[in-house]
């Protein structure tokens, strides 16, 4: 059993640049800020080292961090641009009985991340989910399409935090 | 002898119009399409079940919509299943009628302001005789609203346009 700071080092001393802070300011756990376009590598050192051997991906949650500009556009309405989106990853080993989150940031304007769903097959439906509700591009995902909107959905990814929902949908009204 | 005298002597006839024959006949045995969508078909189940048994209106659970007199839209209608309400209620064969089943279907529930995924109403999509109220209505709500409809029904006449 290791504590994240221990896992923090374990991974610094293996990956270098690509992991690239351990962030104690929440009130919760400390995060691990890893590189996006890393994240693979580093998930599948987390699965298969004996020391850590983190075999559950608890959950995996897409998120939009809202620290961007806000421009205020002739409709009246507010866009985000620049910023971050944010994945972040709860990891268990029920071997070694240790937990750690992981959190990968990535720019709004692309936002692309590797795919972990190879390490952990559970993460393929809820990246699918992080894609369809906040936009997430997952490289080498298997089949990113949307999950819960509908497949022709145009209107864009209702949790960002700049989204606007359609006036019609198929001819339906959509607001109240 | 003519007939209506026979009426109060022949005790295997009954004199009656065909606008009460029909509307009596179909009010008796309406088939419903089994058909659930939220926490408010947990209900429904519960009213089609032995305690509060549906059976007993002439209720009984079609799996085809081709089978069907009525569909309860029982729960949140969303914007992707209501295109295929829509295609369901479409399938049914006339004459077909619609009870709305708890606040989400009725007017989008508590995603009315920010469920930008739920269709505010089910009456958006396909015409709706009977609302009934609730989060998710009880049974004996859904018996009264099955009820409500059955009176409508009885009230229908072949000439006359009603809804």
């Amino acid at each position: 059993m290791k504590s994240t700071e221990e896992i923090f080092a374990l991974l610094k001393e293996k990956f270098g640049d690509a992991v690239l802070e351990l962030n104690t300011k929440l009130p919760k756990e400390a995060v691990i800020e890893v590189a996006p376009l890393k994240v693979t590598d580093i998930c599948w050192f987390l699965r298969d080292n004996e020391e850590l051997l983190f075999d559950n991906l608890i959950l995996l949650t897409g998120l939009d961090d809202d620290n961007g500009e806000k421009v205020k556009l002739e409709d009246g309405t507010t866009e985000t641009k620049g910023g971050t989106l944010s994945v972040v990853y709860h990891l268990e080993s029920m071997k070694l009985g240790h937990k750690i989150v992981l959190r990968a940031a990535t720019g709004r304007d692309n936002p692309e991340i590797e795919s972990v769903s190879k390490v952990w097959a559970c993460a393929d439906w809820q990246e699918r989910e992080a894609y369809d509700m906040v936009g997430i591009v997952f490289l080498n995902h298997p089949d990113l399409r949307r999950i819960l909107m509908p497949y022709d959905w145009e209107a864009g990814y209702p949790l960002r935090k700049d989204y606007m929902n359609p006036e019609f949908y198929h001819g339906m009204k959509v607001p109240y | 002898m003519g007939l209506l005298d026979k009426e109060f002597n022949d005790d295997n006839i009954v004199i009656s119009n065909v606008d009460d024959l029909l509307n009596w006949a179909r009010l008796s045995s309406l088939w419903q399409m089994s058909f659930g969508l939220a926490c408010c078909a947990i209900e429904m189940m519960a009213t089609s079940a032995s305690h509060y048994d549906f059976d007993r209106f002439g209720v009984i659970p079609r799996p085809s919509p081709r089978q069907a007199d009525i569909i309860i839209i029982s729960g949140t209608v969303t914007l992707k299943m209501a295109t295929r309400i829509k295609r369901l209620y479409e399938q049914m064969p006339d004459p077909k009628y619609i009870i709305s089943m708890g606040s989400c279907s009725n007017s989008g529930g508590p995603y009315w302001e920010h469920g930008y995924h739920v269709l505010k109403g089910v009456d958006r999509v396909i015409p709706v005789d009977v609302y009934v109220p609730g989060c998710p209505p009880r049974p004996e709500a859904l018996l009264e609203g099955l009820l409500t409809l059955q009176e409508k029904i009885r009230n229908e006449s072949l000439v006359k346009k009603t809804a």
